[in-house]
């Protein structure tokens, strides 16, 4: 194994994996070093999914620089990663006076962070760009650039991109500690040996205030995580056109009612203490908040159609409550980034491409590749295909012709490009993830025996060592008792 | 394979291959049964326990037994069966699109369609256990199918959530193979499956059974390590102070069907908000002309016999519509009233019962929305009228109770019929 590499990165979601992406771009050996099995794991794959537009952060602030340039970013960058991205805009819902005086603050908010757009809509407006509203709602602020998009899509995007452009990305790899000499980093420790480099960056979302600890760097940093839960609801049953907000609070943007990228209806989330940061448990009061908090924006939400609840976990930094994006000033060769909470996944791009700066400005002499290809295709999507379309897929590999997973008509194409793709998927929800498989109304109930067979087959693994999600998640533990011969 | 043919059925379950065999003996030309698995039967392959053919074959079989004489009888008729092969769309003027990776991409066009997908099982998203999302949670129809059909052992020591059938055969099933079924727990303060599943499937295996009780909570980062249970009183509410943590590495859902009908609402067919399934005359015609349904997906059967029943007559009516043998009809509608939760038929053709001579018998199938503990009454009203009256010695929601009406008895309904049960 190559032990050797300009700069690593610690953590591959979203903030870690776009950064790849940007510095695949130039002349650099770069390692992703991630502790799970597999990219953004969590938060980057367990949040609202919304690119926001960019007016709630105060004006001056980090998050209100890089959330305004983020979501103008996005807009290019998801067609170039395909990476599937609804142009939904989104509203913050009055539902008294005194919440219109709060719309009319935000309004002035947007125009001080330059947020393009921005309008306060009557509750006629209203009610025809979302007839699910509840009937008691006044007014709205409308912002049409905020967009939502598939966050784990969004994630693998970068990653198979900047694999593809010669990043180096290795899984179950955690970072323990830094080789440091004379003031300057010169490598990491990880649970899979030691690897040489110049800089690293430190994009460790939730365990960012352990890493920089031990670089001696930013020592009063502390992340406390905070809970957010959710609930789907089946899109036969309901379905909304725009992110939804109430006015927000001290307590943050408030819970809301939004659509998926794939249609589905999902509100949330609540903010809860959390047992630890890989504490991801769901709790019956902490739904019925949810599900009480959404009602109050959509009344007709009914707790029958829901498939599916998670929990994300906050990186909620102390301090004032700002990103900290920043070149380490106790320790040479470390860029750190801290406190990327919401709306982190809308600042991303922004983020990743501030790091280039300050890795310019360390001194990096940044030449760029000739044969950059900053374009990824998506996989094929027989859900999303016309029948003509799918016609063509199946002529090319029949695999496309046999459903796995029947509610969302995923295929064995899918789940075997999924298996082989740049940046593999070797479980179970490894795939759930990349094709969306298991994720309707049945919830994989159909299609678990059919995914064992396949990763068996595809990985040359036995049954019993077919994982959910890694090591000690295994599915099936033995065969059924052994006839006498 | 055709692109037309005079009747197409979706599903090669028990409620499917019934269908096809009498559209084929009732004189339909091409017949064919489109089928997603890679064996036609529908859960029955899966479902080795005997309990099946009472009724129709007056013999206790295991399910593989029951369907194989379907199987083969269609197979003699010359139906084609075409295998894994899903269904992907059906218009209301029937046309359907499918898929396989044999022969890609297909399109065809039928005189008449019957649905016949069957059901699914609700999950743990429906109910909303909380709690970590670790493997070894598991509906009970999917660890069936492991165990039996793909021969893997999902788990060592398991808690079932659910007293439906399934988890309870199940509960014995994975007892033979050599698992530890801690306990079954259930929401209700009665049963929801047969009892006969109770005392052979639980009492006979010791496995305790807890009523009016619930997961609260899995426990497990990677694999389910423990389930939290908790009592509930009469209005279902956690009572505080009842937690009790059980140790196991599995849970296994039985806690309801629901019936299959994405396909059926892409064409158009409307559905009965009790049942989950297609409204149907006793000819199991949907609203849309041409369309039939039978099965669990027009209502959760407790006996296949009934199911294979169904199917029956929705393949002969769908043959006598490809042959231009069927009018197009007026109807009553057979109404859930007192005590009743579902109805099947939701309507009649008010041809087939003003014919006083004629004495055809129709199906009706009903659950009740509560327990009745002794002699209950079941009967048919034209409003204060009482066309039809039978007796049972108890009735229960669990159990589907099905009623042989003679349709001279309705004779002489005036109007919309209502179903009702009563104590008297
Ligand atoms: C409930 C919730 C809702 C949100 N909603 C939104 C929203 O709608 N819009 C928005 O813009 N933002 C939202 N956010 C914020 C957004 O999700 C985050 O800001 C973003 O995902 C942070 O990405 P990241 O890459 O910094 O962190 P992470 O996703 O946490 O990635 C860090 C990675 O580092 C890995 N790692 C950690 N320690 C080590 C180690 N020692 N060695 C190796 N690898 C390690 C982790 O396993 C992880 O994969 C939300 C967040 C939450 C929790
Ligand atoms: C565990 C269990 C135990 C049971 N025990 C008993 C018992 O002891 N005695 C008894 O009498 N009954 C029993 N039953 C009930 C009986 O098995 C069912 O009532 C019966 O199988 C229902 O038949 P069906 O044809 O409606 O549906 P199914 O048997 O479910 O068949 C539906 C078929 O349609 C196919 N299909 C669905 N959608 C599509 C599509 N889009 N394209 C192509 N194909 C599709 C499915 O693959 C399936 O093969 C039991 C059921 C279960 C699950």
């Amino acid at each position: 194994m190559k032990n050797k590499y300009d700069v690593v990165i610690i953590g591959s979601g979203i903030i870690g994996s776009l950064t790849a992406r940007y510095l695949s771009r130039y002349n650099l050996s770069v390692l992703v070093v991630e502790k799970e099995i597999d990219v953004g794991m969590c938060p980057s794959s367990a949040n609202s999914a919304i690119i926001h537009a960019g007016y709630d952060p105060k004006p001056g602030t980090m998050k209100a620089e890089m959330n305004a340039k983020g979501n103008r970013i996005w807009h290019s960058l998801a067609p170039e990663l395909g990476i599937v991205f609804e142009k939904t805009g989104s509203l913050v819902v009055a539902t008294s006076e005194d919440d219109v005086s709060k719309l009319k603050q935000l309004q002035e908010q947007a125009a001080a962070n330059n947020i393009p757009g921005v309008e306060i809509l009557d509750k006629e407006q209203l009610k025809t760009r979302e007839p699910l509203i509840n009937p008691e709602a006044v007014a709205a602020l409308w912002a049409p650039t905020a967009a939502v998009l598939d966050p784990f899509g969004a994630v693998l995007a970068a990653a198979e991109n900047a694999v593809a452009n010669g990043v180096t990305y290795l899984f179950e790899t955690e970072f323990t500690d830094f080789i440091i000499d004379s003031g300057r980093i010169t490598g990491i420790r990880t649970t899979k040996g030691d690897f040489i480099c110049r800089r690293v960056i430190n994009a460790a979302g939730l365990y960012a205030d352990e890493v920089t600890r031990k670089a001696g760097a930013r020592i009063d940093f502390s992340i406390t995580p905070r809970k957010g839960s959710y609930l789907i609801f089946d899109p036969m049953k309901i379905t909304l056109k725009n992110v939804i907000f109430p006015v927000p609070s001290e307590m943050g943007k408030g819970i809301l009612a939004s659509t998926t990228t794939h249609g589905n209806v999902l509100i949330g989330p609540n903010n809860e203490a959390c047992d630890g940061k890989n504490d991801t448990a769901t709790g019956e009061d902490g739904l019925m908040e949810v599900f009480n908090g959404a009602k109050r924006l959509i009344p007709s939400l009914d707790l029958k159609n829901v498939i599916a609840q998670y929990c994300g976990v906050r990186a909620k930094g102390n301090g004032t409550g700002d990103f900290i994006v920043e070149k380490a000033s106790e320790v040479q060769g470390l860029i750190n980034l801290l406190g990327i909470e919401s709306p982190g996944f809308a600042s991303a791009p922004a983020i990743a491409l501030r790091v280039i700066e300050l890795l310019k400005e360390s001194g990096e002499k940044l030449e760029e590749k000739p044969d950059w290809n900053p374009v990824r295709k998506p996989f094929p999507h027989f859900h999303r295909m016309s029948n003509v379309e799918r016609k063509k897929l199946i002529a090319k590999n029949p695999a496309y012709g046999r459903i796995v997973c029947r509610c969302e008509e995923i295929t064995e194409g899918e789940i075997l490009d999924a298996i082989h793709s740049p940046v593999p998927a070797r479980t179970y929800d490894g795939i759930k993830r990349r094709t969306w498989m298991g994720t309707g109304r049945c919830q994989g109930a159909f299609d678990y025996p059919r995914v064992i067979a396949i990763l068996s087959r595809e990985l040359g693994i036995p049954a019993e060592e077919v994982t959910k999600k890694g090591k000690g998640s295994e599915l099936v533990y033995r065969g059924t008792k052994e006839c006498a011969q | 394979m055709n692109t037309t043919y005079d009747v197409v059925v979706v599903g090669a379950g028990p409620a499917g291959l019934a269908a096809a065999i009498e559209a084929k003996k009732t004189g339909a030309g091409d017949v064919l049964i489109i089928e997603r698995n890679d064996e036609p039967g529908g859960i029955l392959p899966q479902c080795i326990h005997n309990g099946f053919g009472s009724v129709i074959f007056k013999k206790d079989l295991p399910g593989p037994a029951y369907a194989y004489n379907f199987i083969e009888e269609a197979k003699t008729l010359g139906i084609e069966i075409v295998l894994d092969t899903m269904v992907l769309n059906i218009t209301p003027d029937k046309k359907i699109t499918a898929a396989n990776s044999r022969d890609g991409f297909l399109e065809f066009e039928a005189g008449a369609i019957i649905l016949a997908m069957g059901c699914r099982e609700r999950t743990r998203a429906n109910i909303r256990v909380p709690g970590d999302r670790p493997a070894g949670v598991f509906t009970a129809g999917t660890v069936q199918r492991l165990v039996n059909i793909e021969g893997l052992m999902p788990g060592k020591n398991f808690v079932i959530l659910g007293s439906g059938d399934i988890g309870m055969i199940m509960a014995r099933r994975l007892t033979l193979e050599g698992a530890n079924v801690l306990k079954v727990v259930e929401l209700m303060p009665c049963l929801t499956g047969l009892r006969r599943n109770y005392v052979q499937c639980l009492q006979d295996f010791n496995i305790p059974l807890s009523l009016s009780t619930t997961i609260k909570r899995i426990i497990g980062k990677k694999r389910v390590e423990a389930v939290e249970t908790v009592k509930v009183d009469e209005s279902l509410n956690p009572i505080s102070g009842t937690q009790e943590t059980i140790a196991c590495d599995s849970l296994l859902l039985s806690v309801g069907l629901i019936p299959e009908n994405e396909l059926s609402k892409k064409a158009g067919v409307i559905l009965d908000p009790l049942t989950g399934g297609p409204a149907v005359d006793e000819n199991m015609a949907t609203n849309i002309n041409g369309i039939y349904a039978a099965g669990n997906v027009v209502t959760i059967y407790d006996l296949v016999d009934y199911v294979s029943k169904a199917g029956m007559i929705a393949g002969t009516n769908a043959a006598l519509y490809t042959m231009g043998k069927s009018s197009s009809p007026k109807y009553y509608r057979l109404i859930p009233g007192d005590g009743v939760r579902s109805v099947v038929p939701q309507r009649i053709n008010t041809s087939n019962i003003a014919l006083k001579s004629s004495s055809t018998e129709i199906l009706i199938e009903l659950r009740v929305l509560h327990e009745f503990d002794s002699k209950v009454f079941i009967d048919i009203m034209d409003g204060d009228k009482v066309l039809y009256s039978h007796m049972e010695k108890y009735a229960r929601p669990a159990e589907m109770i099905t009623l042989r009406v003679d349709t001279s008895k309705l004779a002489g309904a005036t109007g919309d019929l209502t179903v009702v049960v009563s104590s008297k």
